[in-house]
């Protein structure tokens, strides 16, 4: 199993790359959130799948799954989250002021 | 802590004191209260030397870093001793000369704070006994000149001084560190003195000539030798107290003390004896012969203080023959070089300084050093005048001054090199006399243009903005206690000589004994006398017909000077790095996560692909049930099929399939927690994409060229390939166990059954705290975007 939530890894990564080199601003906040949910489960596919009972203490089971990846990520999906809220933020103020979504126009002026 | 460590540590404690007091003190000048600094500190180093001249050596350890070898660990032997003495005296008496130099109107506390520093950087320099010790205090010599020089920092000049000087001294330095990390690896230790005591063995080691060239390469830049003398005439735009200081008396002279510390290590090589001695032939002839033509007084003393550096340098050459043929009789006769070389360090820094003050009192009470306006000033100036006559001929060499005697000494220093039995000196050895008495001549020119243009001639007071009186006596303090030390060293010379020259003597030639004369000036008629008449002569007749030869400076191209070189060689360093620069920062984020990306994949895929480490075991894998292929497969046509969908509405909501599409793995991977928040964050993510797409503008189709798609195309693959492979090595090798065991005893150590929420709220508490304060930040921002105004206008601003 965990060969394959490996190769969906892969694949998203890809997806979210390609995303990200492109000119349209809101497909790069596209990638960025793939890239997390590629990120997720990545980690929790590093600890290991399903080798054990859900990590709560009370259920007298031999074994519980890793709960240390399940923190980690728990922790990177609200921050994710908090990143793609301000950057959704910061295009749609970046098109109020500029009138643009397309990086190409989006350069900075030279400072000289 | 020992008296010697706080000497150095003293003007750094005064320096920080400065900005603290100097409010508090009304209309008192801050420079009375900076004065004992260096006093103090004189009368200290004074107080040892019975003791060094009678052979001792002090030495003191702090440890620092212990396990690297660096340590803070001083040395006083009598060429410290000599330096240290230079720095305070002088120190003493320019600080003394400044207070009355420098206008209120300029920022005193920062001036001396920056002198203070430089003064215990300069300390540090000449007691180091460790390299890297030495090193530090050596490049902060360097800033605190550049801050010096910079003083007037609202003139192009002063700026551009101190760009040069600082750029030039700390190449230099650079490279003295390569040259002091090979001497480590040679020796393993980075003390000098056990550097001195080893160095023998190494004498055929690889490393050694590279070692030598490097730490030669930091004294030439540092004492200014050709070709790197160009930032010394361009440090001028200092305060004239920094001129005198810095830039004649200590600083310069640590080059020449560097080379001086390490003739035991070099000394005796052919290679060392002839860098040292031609370098500074070269710069000796080369300053004298650019003073000449100058018309600005300082710029004249900056060119004939290369010259002088360049012949104490080259004396220091010549000395270290001495060490090839070790103790006896030839030793002790090329020994007397070295022996020079010390005696005219210290003449130099009393008739130099003296010079400088006189320059610094013309332009004072003046209001110009140009040598075209000057004239006559000696009715004026009776006192100064005296000082200048008591300076210049000094420089020149003329007897009832110190400087005749080291001049002498320096002829016949030069006369045996002619004649040396070693380093194949037979072919041109005797091009060390003839460029010795030429460069000589020029000096004794120059000199005479410093006093009778200054105070002889027509006075021409329409050319000047103030008439000219005598400054007040404080001014007059210093230049007549070092007028007084010339003429005085001429009467006892012994007195120096025996007490500190001699014990320096056996620093720099350790084991040579009987180099060291007893200095007289009648030797009778031999050839050092009539080279002095000759130059007396000679000098005297280009000085008469100096406009008919002058015509001998047009020779040179203006774009072919060493300025001009610096100069198109900064400016085409400047373009190139600009251009390249604007190559790759284009401003366009795709460009870099171009560069992002394909950096991650070479550096990681590379890794991986030539270590070997890729391998691939599919043992471990859990079974497979076939609803989770279902939903594998799902999400990764999801995920394709954003890259195509037309709609933005579709590709969110694709996405928004991804995200639930995770949460359900979640649960089927026994994580309820993750599901569970997962669930919720993705229905807020979507709709707040929604939210934003009302606002935004609709989804154009990428305009972008076949070539640049595929390149995209290639980078993700790749990277997603990266990933992947990365992925199924990592799942393969197990090099560690795992740490999760700990958070088992979850109910033990922290109380909580779930065991997610006890690392979350307990084992990695702080983290989670500053998690929220993350989103904090981030709901701050999200605020301010959507509220705050007025963007357009601030910009304004800016530009």
């Amino acid at each position: 199993m965990e060969t394959i939530i490996i190769f969906l890894v892969g694949i998203l990564t890809a997806v979210a790359i390609y995303l990200l080199l492109s000119k349209s601003l809101i497909r790069v906040i596209l990638g960025t959130a793939i890239l997390s949910h590629a990120v997720h489960l990545l980690i929790l596919a590093m600890g290991g799948l399903k080798e054990g009972t859900v990590p709560l203490l009370g259920e007298e089971a031999e074994s519980y799954v890793d709960a240390l990846p399940q923190a980690l990520i728990l922790t990177a999906i609200v921050i994710s989250f908090a990143v793609t809220a301000f950057i959704l933020v910061l295009a749609y103020r970046a098109y109020q002021e500029l009138g643009t979504d397309d990086l190409d126009e989006m350069r900075g002026v030279n400072d000289e | 802590m020992h008296l010697l460590i706080f000497a150095i540590l003293f003007p750094f404690l005064a320096a920080a004191l400065i900005p603290l007091i100097h409010r508090r003190l009304g209309p008192l000048n801050i420079g009375w209260l900076v004065l004992a600094v260096p006093f103090i500190l004189f009368g200290i180093f004074a107080w040892q030397i019975p003791g060094i001249s009678s052979g001792d050596t002090i030495a003191a350890t702090l440890h620092w870093i212990p396990s690297l070898g660096i340590n803070f660990s001083i040395y006083l032997d009598g060429l410290s001793l000599i330096l240290a003495l230079l720095i305070t005296g002088m120190g003493t008496l320019v600080i003394l000369y400044s207070i009355y130099y420098l206008s209120p109107t300029d920022s005193l506390p920062h001036f001396y704070a920056y002198l203070l520093l430089f003064m215990g950087a300069m300390l540090g320099v000449v007691l180091s006994d460790n390299l890297l010790v030495l090193y530090v205090f050596w490049e902060l010599t360097s800033i605190s000149s550049f801050l010096l020089i910079a003083f007037w920092f609202h003139r192009k000049n002063s700026r551009y001084g101190a760009q040069k000087s600082l750029l030039i001294t700390v190449f230099g330095g650079f490279g003295m560190l390569a040259g002091f990390l090979m001497l480590h690896t040679m020796t393993g230790t980075f003390s000098v003195r056990e550097i001195v005591s080893t160095i023998g063995q190494y004498s055929d080691h690889g490393l050694f000539y590279p070692a030598m060239f490097l730490v030669l390469l930091g004294a030439f830049t540092k004492s200014a030798q050709f070709p790197f003398h160009i930032w010394l005439p361009d440090a001028m735009e200092a305060p004239t107290p920094v001129s005198a200081y810095l830039h004649s008396a200590t600083m310069v002279k640590a080059g020449i003390y560097l080379v001086a510390r390490f003739t035991p290590v070099f000394g005796g090589t052919s290679a060392w004896f002839w860098t040292v001695t031609l370098v500074g032939l070269v710069t000796l002839f080369w300053g004298s012969f650019c003073a000449v033509r100058q018309t600005d007084l300082k710029a004249l003393l900056a060119y004939s203080t290369v010259s002088q550096l360049g012949l104490i340098m080259s004396l220091f050459g010549m000395g270290s023959a001495a060490l090839h043929f070790g103790d006896g009789e030839a030793g002790a006769v090329y020994g007397l070089a070295t022996f020079a070389a010390l005696f005219h360090l210290v003449n130099h820094s009393t008739f130099k300084g003296a010079l400088f003050m006189v320059v610094g009192i013309v332009d004072h009470q003046v209001g110009t050093r140009d040598i075209r306006r000057l004239g006559g000033l000696m009715a004026f100036l009776p006192i100064t005048f005296t000082f200048a006559v008591i300076g210049s001929f000094s420089m020149a060499g003329l007897p009832l001054f110190n400087g005749f005697l080291s001049k002498e000494m320096f002829f016949t220093a030069s006369l045996n090199a002619a004649g040396l039995p070693a380093f194949s000196a037979e072919t041109w050895g005797w091009l060390i006399p003839v460029i010795a008495w030429t460069a000589s001549v020029l000096t004794f020119v120059y000199c005479m243009i410093i006093v009778f243009r200054t105070f002889f001639g027509k006075h021409q007071p329409k050319k000047l903005d103030k008439k000219p009186v005598e400054p007040p006596f404080g001014m007059l303090v210093s230049p007549a206690i070092l007028s007084i030390l010339i003429v005085g060293v001429f009467f006892v010379p012994n007195l120096l000589g025996d007490h500190l020259l001699r014990p320096a003597l056996n620093g720099v030639l350790p084991g040579i004994t009987g180099a060291a004369p007893h200095i007289s000036a009648w030797h009778g008629f031999n050839t050092e006398l009539w080279m002095t008449i000759g130059i007396i002569v000679v000098g005297f007749l280009l000085y008469k017909y100096l406009r008919i030869w002058k015509k001998v400076y047009a020779i040179i191209p203006e774009g072919w000077t060493f300025n001009a070189l610096y100069n198109k060689f900064l400016e085409s360093l400047e373009e190139n790095s600009n251009r390249l620069t604007s190559k790759y920062m284009t401003g366009y984020l795709p460009h870099y996560f171009a560069y992002i990306f394909g950096f991650f994949i070479l550096a990681a895929g590379g890794t991986l692909l030539l270590t070997g480490a890729l391998s691939i075991d599919f043992s471990t894998d859990t079974p497979i049930p076939s609803y989770e292929v279902i939903l594998a497969v799902v999400m990764a046509i999801a995920a394709i099929a954003i890259l195509f969908v037309k709609s933005r509405l579709t590709s969110v909501l694709l996405n928004g399939v991804l995200g639930y599409s995770i949460a359900i793995f979640f649960v089927l991977f026994r994580a309820p927690d993750l599901a569970l928040t997962q669930l919720v964050i993705e229905t807020v993510t979507t709709a707040l994409f929604l939210l934003c797409f009302y606002f935004l503008p609709e989804w154009k189709p990428e305009a972008a060229s076949k070539n640049l798609k595929i390149r995209n195309a290639v980078i993700a693959v790749a990277g997603g390939l990266t990933v992947t492979l990365i992925a199924l090595s990592v799942r393969a090798g197990n090099l560690y166990d795992s740490i999760s065991s700990y958070y088992e005893n979850a109910y033990e150590l922290a109380g909580g059954k779930n065991i997610v929420n006890a690392i979350l709220g307990d084992f990695r508490g702080f983290d989670t705290m500053l998690e929220t304060l993350v989103l904090f930040i981030a709901g701050i921002g999200v605020y301010t975007l959507i509220r705050i105004k007025g963007g357009k206008e601030t910009r304004k601003n800016e530009d």
